[in-house]
């Protein structure tokens, strides 16, 4: 009992380390929580780790918390997975608290709407960058370029409901993959 | 409905219905920031330069600022528990009977269906935060070829995004230094007269 609390306590410890230096969450996190979880502390597998992202990313959620969960669970159980989740969540919470609080009043200064002139641009490009990296990682085949074409066009242009576009993509991917398999094909 | 209910159930729902993380989330807090008001299109564009720069998932970053701008501390609490718990609960689940859930074919064809569809989404997002960044006044024809088109700002902006898109496509430029340099751009521009806010 007393081993499992302190295997919780690092669990919490290390998340909130990986919480910490991890800017841009997501994809960035995934070398070093391999290095905190998979070479300096053995809890997982290098490739669980693989099996790990791989679930993460057909789960909804953020990256980093299906893995802390996923990890935390593996190592200690459920209470393993509450302090390791907890610990990814935590510094980002305190720091982006302590910035609400005066992040308003910090945009009305002369030089702070400058940068943000320059820094709404930036954001733009970042967006774009997304659209890019997202549609590398996407299936390429008909069916996938039809439902981007598709779900561009629903919320764009007919001010569609995000929830409905999401579901019916859903649904039609999973037609067309029953459909193609019935075929003996693949999509 | 209490806005401490509200926040939770609102993010949960994104919590339980983005895949891909990040930026995948973005369609959907525009629009239900949007819809009940709780930030204006130019301050979430704002805020995703913070969160971008800021330790963390993008996704709890978002979810913690939104509920503290609407419903304080209490009101972050919420927001955030709600994100976070769809996929806890997900994964202690599917931790249990991973292997089967990796091979099936439902949860392919669920992917094909998702993964595409996200990049969709985050395309018209992109559409309606350039709509916003390059005509914050809204477009239209008349002021558009009268002023717009020779003002300082708009060309000003569009630079910047050139630049910083050509950075971040071809030297992989990291997205906080994108931030910092299209900061930088902007207070000198300022400090020159060259724009004006």
């Amino acid at each position: 009992m007393k081993q499992k609390l302190r295997l919780c306590l690092q669990l919490l410890l290390t998340f909130m380390k990986i919480g910490v230096v991890t800017f841009g969450g997501g994809y960035a996190m995934i070398p070093i929580i391999e290095n905190e979880t998979s070479k300096k502390k053995k809890w997982i597998d290098p490739d669980d780790l693989v099996d790990v992202i791989a679930l993460s990313e057909s789960t909804p959620g953020p990256i980093s918390i299906c893995a802390a969960t996923f990890i935390g669970y593996k190592v200690a159980g459920l209470l393993g997975a509450f302090c390791a989740t907890l610990g990814v969540v935590l510094p980002s919470f305190i720091i982006i608290y302590l910035i609400s609080l005066f992040l308003r009043q910090f945009e009305e200064l002369k030089i702070v709407r400058y940068a943000f002139l320059g820094i709404r641009a930036g954001v733009l490009a970042l967006l774009i960058k997304a659209v890019v990296s997202m549609f590398k990682k996407s299936p390429h085949n008909i069916v996938a370029y039809c439902i981007m074409a598709a779900s561009l066009a629903a919320v764009a242009f007919f001010s569609c409901n995000v929830i409905i576009v999401l579901l019916s993509a859903a649904v039609i991917g999973l037609c067309a993959t029953l459909i193609m398999k019935k075929r003996g094909r693949e999509l | 409905m209490s806005i401490y209910l509200l926040l939770f159930l609102e993010f949960f729902k994104m919590g339980a219905l983005t895949f891909g993380g990040g930026y995948a989330m973005i369609p959907f807090i525009e629009e239900t920031v949007m819809a009940h008001g709780w930030l204006s299109n130019q301050e979430l564009v704002d805020f995703i330069a913070v969160a971008e720069s800021t330790p963390g998932a993008f996704a709890v970053n978002i979810a913690t600022y939104v509920g503290s701008e609407v419903g304080g501390l209490f009101g972050s609490l919420c927001a955030t528990v709600g994100l976070v718990l769809p996929p806890f609960l997900l994964i202690l689940i599917i931790a249990k009977c991973y292997e089967k859930f990796k091979e099936s074919l439902i949860v392919r064809g669920v992917m094909l269906g998702l993964k595409s569809t996200v990049v969709g989404l985050i395309g018209a997002t992109v559409l309606k935060v350039g709509y916003d960044v390059l005509f914050p006044a809204g477009f239209a024809v008349d002021s558009f070829f009268g002023t717009e088109l020779l003002s300082a700002n708009f060309w000003f902006i569009i630079a910047v995004f050139a630049v910083m898109l050509f950075l971040l496509l071809y030297k992989k430029l990291n997205p906080i230094l994108v931030i910092v340099l299209s900061a930088g751009a902007g207070i000198v521009a300022g400090y020159t007269g060259l724009i004006s806010v």
